[in-house]
């Protein structure tokens, strides 16, 4: 991408960490997923911990990114899918992140927002209705532990939850699986009772945690906290599904 | 068994009972006669019948021989009798339980000598394995009959010699059969030997005018030789029972008279690729005429296809180490192309094109037959669906572009070996391997020295003698190299077909095209993203060079970054499109044996790993040794925006200047399509659907974890069905050289993380 295309206003700009075209992950169909740079939280699972600072990123502008997008144009409408804006948390750049959704959105692109919702009050009304899916992680149903695991409280992120489902916006939950830490029953069982009056929401992503985001704690200098912890057997995996499933909610 | 036919009229009346049309009659014309008769599908795959008890007994009675021939290498060789159609007793896997009959030696897995494509091939192949040649054998194919190979050796000149020593033009067929010829099998089924020696008698009695000069008279010759091998073929089919000389009057007939001609090619030629064709839909016509008639069932429907494939899966030849090297895991492409659609926009999807998929179900994946969808985003949903979720699970299936395919050549096209494009029975290639286009760029550099050995190769050009390489005079230096490639390459492969054609004639599947047959003279290169990204280094980034003390370039120092292939961004694309433009336009310059049309493919096979190691440091950062990316691929791990990036990226090589085919292998984690199994075949299939929309000509799919991979290299006993497909073809991962599984599990996994 180049930077050299004028900026005109300040939202016109933003951090950018980088873009990836991929399939069946963040989002449905094939997405152009544009990761921003720069998040409040500092997960300890984090598998991108070169988005934490916005500072780390590159300055591209909304029209660089959108030359980007247009080459993958076609491929997308062909293939189905849309574009994701990913993190980082995209939220922390919320001018910049509504621009691209509003321009992928009016282009008849599919848009997605990928956020943890902590700082969902960014978010506006217009920029909601110009996504057309939001993938909301919900890491702990728990305050204390999601306070442990994020470093931040749990509350804006569910009144971002309620507020979506308020506007009526088509929602994914998604859940990290780390077991020892999110894998405790009544937590789950909170969590998939809460989901379970959010008409909005089409179902949960249980994510199983992995550890092949190491190499990029090494690279950093940074410890990656999580290094001893296994990822969750398939029968863990399985009793999750059951959890949210009980409570009419589709788990996958 | 059979009973002969006593008056020919009738028993072909008899034979295309409740077929329609006309042309297919009098004439030799299959393809009619699958537009006349067959029943597109578009429904999805809930009609298919599973392995029958009688299914699973053969395939596990020849599947249990397997882990002893990986073991050893071969599982048996007769060593005393030089292959020919009828030159073996009729064999079994088990004769009561067969369908479908046929081996090409006396026993399964026993695999046979074929010397007239060259005695040393043989006698290496043989001391391989522990096994010694005939003497009397050895006697006559070095003192009373010529082999190809030697054939090619009394006329290859000193430049060409230089050149295939120093490994910049390598993996020639001189030693061996060059293959990549479909005979049109199914002609067999539909007429009967009879008529297509009538057909032929015609064909030669047409020359009988002509003024007997050199090139009649070879045509005469060689249509007299297939007239004589399709004699043999009635005799081989009758020492199995069978009278095949009229047309087959019920599907299992067809799939037997079918697989009796493609067994007397298997049993003439070791070609290097000895492809099917396209035979489902054209099965289907006689399937569904039996369901019709209430004779036959779905499942014995499924069995004659499974019992097919069976047989299909036991092709075997007799290789070298050497040929294992560039050609891994025990390959013989038997390539057998579905789907597609007509001219008409009718999708030649029949129920036998799903039954054919369904084999990797009952029988479980394998790489051989080496199945390959014609895709089209205008083929039925169903089936695309069916065949991505297949892929899926099996790793078995590669991709070809039905629109790049059908508008140049038809809608009977099937492909030989992995991506090159043929006519059935009308159009016939002279294969050529390939040349190294990386190795070429160090020439050009380095005034036509071989970086590794300092040897003089090349034509004595100036070298480039700046400390930092300058774009314009490296890519003019680049441009002389390839005019010498292109001349010293094109003389070597008219040099080894003109002797292939006098001393390894295929008689048989030349039997099975028309006359005269069109045809194409199909080189390669490889190393082109190599090529191409250091190219992009030389003009985006600063690239200074190291030389040694006689002044040879040995290696390279790049100084910033440069945009790479593979990240569907123009300033690196555009230079890999330029490459193959440039070197077709060589190519297309040099005259060619027998007026052959040129092409090119970019395609390595397996080779990428042996190219790389007789090629010294590259421009791109490369180091001397490593592999090449295989086919088209960008370089592992140089594509940082995953799969369709790379994908687009590689859609813009013109295949207008690359019509023997453009390979792109592909290998995703499942987590990397999707979530669940449902998801992962659509989302497979719309990729497919935007790669070929972007005009892609082939893709492999491979959906893979890189852990599994790591585990079969420690545990090969327990994948022996592991199948991966690398570039164009499909192997047991466990039958590649330890530095093949290395390559594979270096290169790129797209995954989802």
């Amino acid at each position: 991408m180049s930077s050299t295309a004028p900026s005109t206003a300040p939202c016109d700009r933003g951090s950018v960490h980088s873009f990836d075209i991929s399939t069946g992950v963040d989002g449905p169909g094939t997405r152009f997923v544009l990761f921003t740079a720069g998040c409040p939280l500092r997960c300890l699972y984090c598998h991108n911990p070169d988005t934490w600072r916005m500072r780390d990123g590159h300055r591209e502008s909304v029209e660089a990114v959108m030359a980007e997008i247009g080459k993958y144009r076609r491929f997308i409408q062909v293939a189905g899918g849309g574009v994701t804006i990913s993190g980082g948390e995209p939220l922390l750049q919320p001018a910049f992140t509504g621009e691209l959704l509003r321009r992928c959105h009016e282009s008849g692109l599919h848009t997605a927002l990928d956020t943890s919702g902590y700082l969902g009050e960014r978010a506006t009304d217009a920029m909601l209705a110009d996504t057309d899916l939001v993938l909301l992680d919900v890491k702990s149903w728990d305050p204390p532990v999601y306070r442990r695991l994020t470093g931040a409280p749990l509350a804006p992120t569910l009144r971002f939850a309620r507020r979506l489902a308020d506007l009526g916006r088509p929602t994914w939950i998604r859940y990290v699986l780390v077991p020892g830490l999110t894998d405790v029953e009544e937590h789950i069982d909170g969590l998939a009772a809460f989901v379970a009056t959010l008409p909005n929401v089409e179902h949960v992503d249980v994510l199983p945690f992995h550890r092949m985001a190491a190499h990029k704690y090494a690279e950093l200098g940074l410890r990656f906290p999580l290094a001893e912890v296994e990822p969750p057997s398939a029968g863990l995996l399985e009793r999750v599904h059951d959890l949210f499933r009980a409570h009419g909610v589709r788990s996958r | 068994m059979s009973v002969t036919a006593g008056n020919g009229r009738t028993a072909t009346d008899n034979a295309w009972r409740g077929f329609s049309g006309s042309a297919w009659r009098p004439a030799i014309d299959v393809r009619d006669f699958i537009q006349a008769n067959y029943t597109p599908y578009e429904g999805d795959e809930r009609f298919l019948a599973g392995a029958t008890e009688r299914t699973r007994r053969v395939w596990e009675e020849i599947a249990a021989m397997f882990p002893e021939e990986r073991r050893r290498g071969v599982y048996d060789v007769d060593a005393a009798t030089p292959s020919s159609i009828t030159s073996h007793a009729p064999g079994y896997i088990d004769r009561d339980h067969e369908l479908i009959v046929g081996l090409q030696t006396d026993a399964p897995l026993k695999r046979a000598i074929m010397p007239n494509g060259g005695l040393r091939m043989v006698e290496s192949g043989l001391a391989a394995y522990g096994y010694k040649l005939d003497p009397a054998i050895k006697e006559i194919f070095t003192k009373y009959r010529k082999t190809h190979n030697a054939g090619v050796f009394d006329a290859y000149t000193p430049a060409i010699r230089r050149a295939r020593r120093s490994h910049i033009i390598t993996g020639l067929p001189d030693a061996y059969g060059r293959g990549r010829i479909i005979g049109d099998y199914r002609r067999v089924a539909l007429y009967g030997v009879d008529r297509l020696v009538a057909a032929k008698t015609a064909e030669l009695r047409s020359l009988d005018d002509r003024p007997s000069l050199e090139e009649v008279i070879r045509d005469r010759e060689e249509l007299a030789e297939q007239i004589r091998a399709l004699g043999e073929l009635k005799e081989m089919a009758a020492s199995y029972g069978h009278d095949i000389s009229g047309p087959a009057r019920t599907a299992r007939e067809a799939v037997q008279w079918l697989y009796f001609a493609y067994l007397a090619a298997v049993k003439e030629q070791n070609g290097a690729a000895m492809s099917l064709g396209r035979v489902s839909t054209f099965l289907d016509v006689y399937l569904q005429r039996d369901l019709d008639e209430g004779t036959i069932t779905e499942t014995g429907a499924q069995e004659l296809v499974d019992d097919l494939v069976i047989k299909l899966r036991i092709v075997r030849f007799l290789r070298t180490p050497e040929y294992d090297q560039l050609f891994s895991g025990d390959p013989t492409w038997v390539t057998e192309s579905l789907g597609g659609i007509g001219d008409d926009g009718r999708p030649l999807v029949t129920r036998t094109s799903y039954r054919f998929l369904q084999t990797l179900r009952n029988l479980g994946p394998a790489p051989e037959p080496n199945l390959t969808v014609l895709w089209s985003p205008a083929l039925p949903e169903t089936f695309k669906r069916f065949c991505a979720r297949i892929s899926v699970e099996t790793s078995s299936i590669q991709y070809e572009s039905d629109e790049l395919l059908r508008p140049r050549f038809g809608d009977d096209t099937a492909i030989a070996c992995c991506v090159s494009a043929m006519e059935v029975g009308r159009k016939m290639q002279f294969f050529g391997a390939r040349v190294n286009l990386a190795k070429t760029l160090l020439y050009a550099v380095n005034g036509g020295r071989d970086e590794m050995t300092g040897e003089q190769v090349g034509p004595a050009n100036p070298p480039v003698t700046g400390e930092y390489l300058d774009y314009d005079e490296v890519r003019a230096a680049l441009d002389a190299m390839m005019d010498w490639l292109a001349e010293t390459y094109v003389d070597a492969l008219n040099v080894i077909h003109y002797m292939h054609d006098k001393y390894a004639y295929e008689r048989v599947e030349m039997a099975l095209h028309d006359h005269p047959v069109r045809r194409t003279l199909a080189c390669g290169i490889a190393g082109l993203s190599v090529a191409a990204d250091s190219l992009s280094a030389i003009k985006h980034a600063r690239v200074r060079t190291i030389r040694d003390e006689t002044g040879l370039v040995v290696d390279y120092e790049i100084e910033g970054d440069y945009p790479a292939f593979g990240n569907n961004d123009d300033r690196a694309d555009a230079l890999a499109v330029e490459l193959v433009g440039a070197f077709m336009d060589k190519i297309r310059r040099r005259p060619s044996y027998r007026g052959a049309e040129h092409t090119q493919s970019v395609l390595t096979i397996t080779s990428n790993v042996v190219y790389g190691k007789h090629t010294g440091n590259t421009p791109d950062g490369r180091r001397a040794g490593e592999p090449f990316a295989p086919g088209a691929n960008p370089m592992n791990g140089r594509d940082r925006h995953g799969m369709v990036a790379a994908a687009l990226s590689v859609a813009k090589l013109p295949y207008e200047q690359a019509q023997d085919g453009i390979s792109l292998t592909n290998t995703v984690t499942p987590g990397g399509l999707g979530h669940t199994a449902d998801e992962r075949a659509a989302n497979l299939a719309g990729v497919l659907d935007g790669y070929f929309d972007a005009g892609g000509f082939h893709m492999n799919v491979n959906v893979l974890d890189r852990a599994t991979l790591l585990d079969a290299m420690e545990h090969p006993e327990r994948y022996p069905q592991l199948t991966v497909r690398v570039s164009g073809y499909a192997v047991n991962f466990v039958r590649l050289t330890p530095e093949q599984q290395r390559d594979v599990v270096d290169r790129t996994f797209h995954g989802a993380l």
